[in-house]
């Protein structure tokens, strides 16, 4: 069956109808380009057809993107020539051809227009777009590692200057329909019944079937080329900001920026050329698979439950009771109430109770002024939010999340006064970062009915959930915890209960690893900015300060002694005793910590190198990166093995919304597979020789890269 | 081939007009202001209009009037004859210098006998980076090199090396005093060409960038000229490549980086015979010349490898070099290149230089290396090493030895 339906109408318009099959959005597929050739060939060759109107039957114009058969090509992706020739230039060329057929097209744009399906109107000689509310169009390639392949980095800037093309191809904006009209991007805006008939009229009454790049005289708006001091002025600014700001981890901006500077110097057909080459190369480059495969694949697996217990019933809840409304409580309640859920808000007495009121109130307000959330919809949020000190209040909650601090004691107090409110059904979850599930479930009423969710700062903006499961929890109660979840629209990985869980495990291995290099005499700004470089967005050692440092440093003493004689201290342990026991700098709270902070500014602790003088090994930038994100993906490797995550796609889903793990990597696992297993072992064998144990690769890893195994196999082919 | 020694004959310079539209020299055409030069130097030296073997002047920004090869317009603008070709080269801030070095080792090589090499330039009228290159527009060179732009690269020096802002200031300070004594005592006469108008009647005999009246509390109070920039990206970009670096301080302004200025300097270099069949008395002989490449991000540390590599050229140490010229385009790029080199201050730019006088980028190497000829003559010393930083990370560097 067709993916393009061609109806010739009586007063000579062909109507092209899009509706991809099998899909619930319409997609520009090679298949779906060969129709459009066949039938841009068959109107340009038929004397009784004066032109053409695109459309769609679904609800979006062409809003999708093959994400999963992009990520399986790069496995059979063969050399430059080959991708350029079968991959890059096939739909390009087709749009090419329509544009200039000889005969007008007029896209109806009745849905959302995204990427192929905003270039396949751009390609049109008149673009009428649905008044709709809910409608967006735009080029966002970018945010998934790759570039505009089919003539948008060459023909958006053709049409509304390279700048404000540029600034919005560089962030993948999306825009109204109103937006897109006052930018340029479309001629005009319709009734959504009066779309079709308005695109026909064009196409009988104005019918240009020359673009405006084909005219003679045709000037770039706004100037182009290499002599226009205001355009290579830009360019300047433009790749050092992306410089400054992706720390060339990611292939796709300057590659976008590239075929735009070069592209709007030369002709249309040499300009496609260019963008074609340069989509060439960054869909080889494994950023924008990793990119791809961890925030489309993977993440869509956790958004939609695959490791819920299939023969649970779906959990609706109701009312939700979060114990403790500090920055966590506070969080967890709103994000709750954001979902349409009534929360039941406990503080330790009725003034905190107002006071968390009045907080989460002008958090509401903040958003609205911001303008990412609508007065009416913050005031009905809020209406849901009860804050009170009478537990009673709780009777009729369907879970309870428990978010005070992080202390078994205080905890186990919380879960007793529970136990005598909570309702039958209700589960009962803990937000603790640390705390063992399985240790806390001792102390609650009924152990299979406990979960931990443990949820990222600021509740607000991070989409994970870490929800880890002791022994004890129920699979019900694992469904309905991730039922919860997916309501609050966040991410969730499920995480067998052990020490740190899973993120809290991997990144303190970062964190550790990153001070025990204080120890050895290099400069916190060289930590700091080779971990940015590597891809992190904050330092490592400005991190900690801001998180506090002896937050870790008692966990960990804690931990060692629990452990007992024969502990060993994880490496960097004996800065941090240095730091906060002898010279009680904690943080930036309390003006020092592995910078100084004198009015709250980081500035360099001019002190440190007396306390650890350099110590003339020079550290170079890959050795530092490779340390960093080496450390993380052994202990993933080793939660893996002893089964605390279940399956490595989830991990990195953990590791890059949890954790930021670098996205261009995809993750740990990504990193062990991009690296290759047998180099990644390779190599960690040097870093253990040269640092230490630590390093050593598991025996099951060594077998695995021995074996040429993939923590992600290879795709089977489409 | 023999081995022939180039002597410089003479050197002349205009003063350098201050790069406005206020300037005394905007309204002369950068052919003009070249031509002016060469004519000089053609009567001062009772030369013919032949000659001449060729004609090598710098120009950085060769965009507009001082493009299409301003070497050969200016020599026929100065009345050279037809015979006599010219070439334009860049090598950005040390093509001056380059062109000299350029015409001795042509002279060197038994391939001309006499040469004028300088370099001109109109930053009143062409402003720098109007020709559009690839270094500052396209946008995958500038990403794949971390290019900053060069004031970046005088604060990250001066922040790699620990100069205060008080450090830069007093070396400030001690190129406006020396200047003003320089001029004063009439040690720039002789190299001096003022610029006349068409009828001749004089427009410039002075340098006007200089400001004398300088005080340690006038420079204090200037604004830092990088900051903004800086925070728009470039620092961020500078760090990739000096991480060990928290932030770069921004300390240089317009009082102690090198003012932009129009101006144009021509020098007379030839070998033995020509100076004796055309009675030319030898002023110095070029005993070395040598370029070299650095880091192109901090942009300004070129002269030092470009020191260490014509000092082997010459089999000379730096004890052998009695005074140093280096161009003043930021004051940290002399105060690294004293501190790396452990020079003292009373041998490098005695008389001042261009954060008093002016940088016209395409024509200042030709003018310290009169400069500095002119101090050797004045304080009977007998060696000189010239050198300056260029962008992208280049320098080139020139030893003279004075002829008694």
């Amino acid at each position: 069956m067709a993916d393009l339906i061609v109806a010739i109408g009586d007063d000579g318009v062909a109507i092209l109808t899009i509706d991809t099959q099998n899909r619930p959005m319409n997609l520009a597929t090679l298949a779906f380009g060969r129709e459009l050739d066949a039938a841009v060939a068959r109107i340009a060759a038929d004397a009784g057809i004066k032109g053409a109107v695109i459309t769609s039957a679904k609800a979006d114009f062409m809003a999708g993107g093959d994400i999963h058969g992009m990520v399986a090509a790069f496995d059979s992706l063969g050399s430059a020539a080959e991708v350029y020739e079968t991959v890059a230039r096939p739909f390009s060329a087709v749009l090419r051809r329509l544009e200039t057929s000889g005969k007008p097209y007029a896209a109806a744009i009745n849905g959302a227009a995204l990427g192929g399906g905003l270039e396949l109107a751009l390609a049109c000689h008149y673009r009428v777009v649905a008044d709709l509310p809910k409608l967006i169009l735009g080029c966002p390639e970018v945010t998934i590692g790759l570039i505009p392949g089919a003539g948008g980095t060459q023909r958006l800037p053709r049409l509304i200057g390279i700048k404000a093309a540029v600034e919005l191809l560089l962030e993948g904006r999306r825009l109204s329909p109103a937006q897109a009209k006052a930018a340029g991007i479309v001629d005009a805006v319709a009734a959504p019944d009066d779309l079709l008939a308005a695109a026909r009229d064009w196409v009988l009454t104005r019918g240009d079937a020359v673009q405006p790049w084909d005219r003679k005289h045709f000037a770039v708006p706004g100037g182009a080329g290499f002599f226009n001091p205001g355009i290579s002025g830009f360019f300047n600014a433009t790749a050092t900001g992306i410089s400054a700001k992706t720390y060339h981890n990611l292939p796709a901006p300057i590659a976008l920026l590239h075929a735009v500077a070069q592209g709007t110097a030369v002709p249309m057909e040499a300009g496609l050329r260019i963008e074609a080459r340069q989509f060439t190369k960054v869909l080889l480059d494994p950023a924008a698979r990793n990119i791809m495969r961890n925030s489309f694949i993977s993440k869509a697996e956790c958004d939609k439950l695959a490791g819920r217990p299939k023969a649970i019933a779906a959990f609706q809840p109701k009312s939700v009771g979060v114990i403790g409304a500090g920055l966590m409580g506070a969080g967890i309640a709103q994000v709750s109430a954001d979902a349409g859920l009534d929360v039941v808000l406990i503080d330790l007495g009725p003034e905190q109770a107002l006071a968390s009121q009045q907080r989460i109130a002008s958090a509401y307000a903040k958003r609205v002024e911001r303008g990412t959330l609508a007065a009416e919809r913050a005031d009905a949020a809020l209406a849901r939010i009860k804050p009170s000190a009478d537990y009673a209040e709780l009777a009729a909650c369907d879970l309870i999340v428990e978010a005070v601090f992080e202390d078994v004691a205080v905890k186990s107090a919380v879960y007793a006064r529970l136990a005598e409110v909570m309702k039958d059904g209700a589960l009962l979850a803990s937000n603790t970062s640390a705390l063992p599930i399985t240790q806390l479930a001792e102390r609650v009423a009924r152990p299979e009915r406990f979960i931990g969710l443990h949820f990222f700062s600021p509740v607000e903006r991070m989409p994970l959930v870490e929800v880890i499961r002791s022994k004890s929890t129920s699979d019900a109660t694992l469904a309905q915890a991730l039922d919860y979840i997916k309501l609050l629209r966040k991410t969730p990985i499920i995480v067998n209960d052990s020490p740190g869980f899973f993120t809290s495990r991997v990144i303190t291995a970062y964190l550790f690893e990153s001070i025990g290099m204080v120890g050895e005499g290099l400069a916190p700004a060289l930590i700091d900015n080779a971990a940015r470089q590597a891809g992190f967005a904050l330092g490592p050692l400005a991190l900690m300060d801001e998180l506090t440092l002896d937050l870790t440093y008692h966990a960990t003493a804690k931990r060692g002694e629990a452990a007992g004689p024969g502990w060993t201290p994880p490496y960097g342990f004996g800065v941090l005793d240095m730091l906060v026991r002898e010279l009680g700098r904690k943080g930036r709270r309390h003006g020092a910590g592995f910078y100084d902070y004198p009015d709250g500014k980081r500035t360099p602790w001019t002190g440190l190198p007396e306390i650890y003088p350099a110590s003339g090994r020079p550290a170079t930038l890959p050795e530092l990166r490779d340390r960093m994100l080496y450390i993380q993906a052994l202990e993933a490797v080793r939660a893996l093995e002893e089964g605390v995550i279940g399956n490595p796609g989830e991990a990195d889903v953990g590791a890059v919304l949890g954790i930021g793990f670098p996205a261009h990597t995809g993750g740990v696992f990504s990193l062990i597979d991009t690296v290759g297993a047998e180099r990644f072992v390779a190599r960690a064998e040097q870093l253990a020789a040269r640092f230490g144990e630590r390093f050593r690769p598991t025996a099951g890893l060594r077998a695995r890269a021995a074996a040429g195994l993939r923590y992600y196999p290879m795709a089977a082919a489409r | 081939m023999r081995d022939v020694t180039a002597f410089i004959y003479d050197h002349l310079r205009t003063p350098r007009g201050k790069g406005r539209e206020t300037g005394a020299l905007h309204e002369v055409p950068p052919v003009a202001l070249a031509a002016q030069v060469l004519s000089a130097l053609q009567a001062r030296n009772g030369l013919a209009a032949d000659a001449v073997d060729d004609v090598i002047l710098g120009v950085v920004t060769p965009a507009g009037e001082p493009g299409c090869n301003i070497a050969r317009t200016a020599a026929l603008a100065a009345g050279y004859d037809r015979s006599v070709p010219g070439l334009q080269i860049n090598r950005f801030c040390s093509s001056g210098l380059d062109a000299v070095n350029l015409a001795a080792a042509q002279v060197m090589a038994g391939q001309a006998e006499l040469i004028v090499a300088g370099g001109v330039e109109s930053m009143s009228r062409v402003p720098m980076s109007s020709d559009g290159g690839a270094w500052y527009s396209d946008p995958r060179l500038v990403y794949q090199n971390f290019l900053a732009p060069q004031g970046i690269g005088a604060d990250l020096i001066a922040t790699l090396k620990g100069f205060s802002r008080e450090a830069l200031d007093e070396y400030a300070l001690a190129s406006q005093s020396r200047a003003a004594r320089a001029w004063d005592e009439g040690r720039f006469e002789r190299a001096i060409l003022p610029v006349t108008d068409e009828l001749g009647l004089v427009l410039l005999a002075r340098d006007e960038h200089p400001r004398p009246e300088t005080t340690r509390q006038s420079l204090a109070g200037l604004k830092p000229a990088f900051t903004q920039m800086g925070e728009a990206g470039y620092d961020a970009v500078a760090l990739q490549r000096y991480p060990e670096v928290f932030k770069i301080s921004h300390d240089h302004t317009a009082g102690n980086s090198s003012g932009i200025v129009d101006g144009a300097a021509g020098v007379l270099i030839g070998n033995a015979e020509i100076g004796q069949r055309l009675g030319l008395r030898p002023r110095a002989r070029i005993r070395a010349f040598a370029s070299a490449g650095s880091d192109p991000t901090i942009q300004l540390t070129g002269p030092v490898p470009a020191t260490r590599k014509v000092l082997k050229n010459a089999g000379m140490t730096l004890a052998d070099i009695d005074l140093f010229e280096l161009n003043e385009a930021f004051a940290s790029v002399v105060l690294w290149y004293m501190d790396e080199l452990r020079i003292a201050h009373d041998r490098i730019n005695v008389n001042g230089g261009a954060i008093a006088m002016g940088h016209p980028l395409g024509a200042t190497g030709a003018m310290l290396l009169g400069t500095v000829l002119d101090e050797l003559e004045r304080s009977g010393k007998a060696t000189a090493l010239v050198t300056l930083c260029v962008g992208l990370g280049m320098g080139t560097a020139t030893i003279i030895e004075r002829l008694g």
